[in-house]
């Protein structure tokens, strides 16, 4: 699917006039900073069931779709600034609140890496960690919610982009939404899998080892939550 | 829920005015960080947008300091275990603890206040000053409420002292932009200017929005 997408970023939408070639990171650049940002808020809505039902399963979804989309917030932030760089002729420009709010949105769950990290007991790690997940989540749509209200026209917003463009644009803009949405989902269910994996791996060597006394393996801490 | 919330406040401020922790520090913090701005600005007098930054990035971080010591005493003296252990709702714990936090603060700024428009503030701070009380109350509502959550989250941390400003400074992004653009024109050369209104009700909407979050989940934060 982000096969047939970038083939069509590349053969199938028109360059655009002022812009060029660079025009084009439009097509990832967009499509994965809105997916980031469901990731983030669909990880609050994991953290929201996890606090409720007090299963651990829906504390590792929650963990792994903030972990993916603090992934592609960084992508999203060096192909912005690529972007940026040759249609604003700056890295990185202040007086525009689209950025500078992602900016501020990615450096909280940044955060988030640490506070799993710093919490030793994993059943409070889980707790804290979903609790965090509901006030970042919740954090996310009032941010750009305001953005959206202060209207700065400088960045050029996905709607009217693709609406007032030809239709090949928006064509294949939805396509490239629809693989990157595709492609996270397909990368949680990886990490997903993996995670399971490992943690199986280590009950059967704990049982392996059995009640040898040097059976308890040193695992390692880690920022992931464990099952 | 009132009896409770009104004991654990009148507990904190008791505990506050015999030992004097946070408040003091974060004055004499605030007002170091003025004549830490002084020279790194290098500017007598300020105004304007200049002067209502100086103002907001220094209540934030002199918060920072209180938000620190927020839980301290509960955690070091098990005052979280006999809260847990008494029959009353642990939403209480989170209403006294924000209320004490908004006390500190308007304790500080009473006197860190003065001292910037002392020190710092070129314009006199005559006629814009209601205006200003009332930037400040509501920063100050958005500040405690976020601290007390990001205090409670960070307690339990291993890495405490230093979860706590990487926490709570996005998340206070919001306050300190809402709270600088509104008083900015309070503090301008020549007159303080009318109080602009959308930047306010961000503000308080801010205020809202968070408080509701940190009621609904600081539950989870107390079960052991």
């Amino acid at each position: 699917m982000l096969t047939t997408a970038f083939a069509l970023v590349f053969f199938y939408a028109p360059t655009d006039a002022d812009q060029g070639i660079v025009q084009k990171i439009f097509y990832v650049h967009v499509p994965m900073a809105i997916v980031a940002l469901c990731g983030f808020v669909a990880g609050a809505v994991l953290a929201i069931a996890h606090l409720r039902t007090g299963d651990r399963r829906w504390d590792m979804r929650s963990y792994v779709a903030i972990h993916l989309s603090i992934v592609l917030a960084v992508g999203v932030l060096l192909t912005g600034s690529i972007w940026a760089r040759q249609a604003w002729g700056q890295w990185f420009v202040w007086d525009e609140p689209m950025l500078v709010v992602f900016l501020i949105v990615f450096l909280l769950y940044a955060t988030y890496q640490p506070l799993r990290f710093s919490i030793e007991d994993p059943e409070k790690q889980a707790r804290y960690a979903s609790v965090f997940a509901i006030t970042a989540g919740a954090f996310v749509p009032l941010c750009f919610g305001a953005v959206r209200m202060a209207e700065n026209l400088t960045h050029p917003q996905a709607a009217t982009m693709t609406t007032s463009g030809p239709a090949s644009v928006s064509q294949t803009f939805l396509v490239s939404l629809l693989g990157m949405g595709l492609l996270f989902v397909t990368l949680c269910k990886y990490e997903m899998a993996s995670k399971n994996a490992t943690s199986k791996l280590r009950s059967l060597r704990r049982r392996l080892a059995g009640d040898d006394e040097f059976g308890a393996l040193p695992t390692g801490r880690s920022a992931a939550p464990t099952l | 829920m009132r009896q409770t919330v009104a004991a654990l406040l009148a507990k904190d401020l008791v505990l506050e005015l015999r030992t004097r922790e946070a408040v003091p520090a974060m004055v004499l913090f605030s007002i170091t960080t003025y004549v830490v701005f002084h020279f790194g600005l290098d500017r007598n007098s300020i105004d304007g947008d200049l002067a209502s930054g100086v103002l907001w990035v220094t209540v934030l971080f002199a918060a920072i300091l209180g938000i620190n010591r927020l839980f301290v005493a509960e955690h070091e003296q098990g005052g979280f275990d006999g809260f847990l252990l008494a029959p009353v709702d642990r939403t209480a714990m989170f209403v006294a603890k924000a209320i004490a936090l908004f006390a500190f603060l308007c304790v500080v700024e009473l006197l860190a206040v003065p001292a910037f428009a002392v020190l710092l503030l070129g314009p006199s701070l005559g006629q814009a000053l209601p205006e200003l009380l009332l930037v400040l109350l509501a920063a100050n509502a958005g500040i405690a409420v976020v601290g007390t959550l990001v205090a409670a989250l960070a307690i339990q941390t291993r890495a405490r002292d230093l979860m706590v400003p990487l926490l709570v400074l996005p998340l206070l992004v919001p306050v300190v932009l809402g709270a600088a653009r509104a008083s900015a024109p309070l503090l301008a050369q020549g007159g303080a200017g009318p109080l602009p209104g959308d930047w306010l009700a961000l503000l308080a909407l801010y205020d809202l929005l968070f408080a509701l979050i940190a009621y609904a989940v600081f539950d989870f934060l107390l079960e052991d």
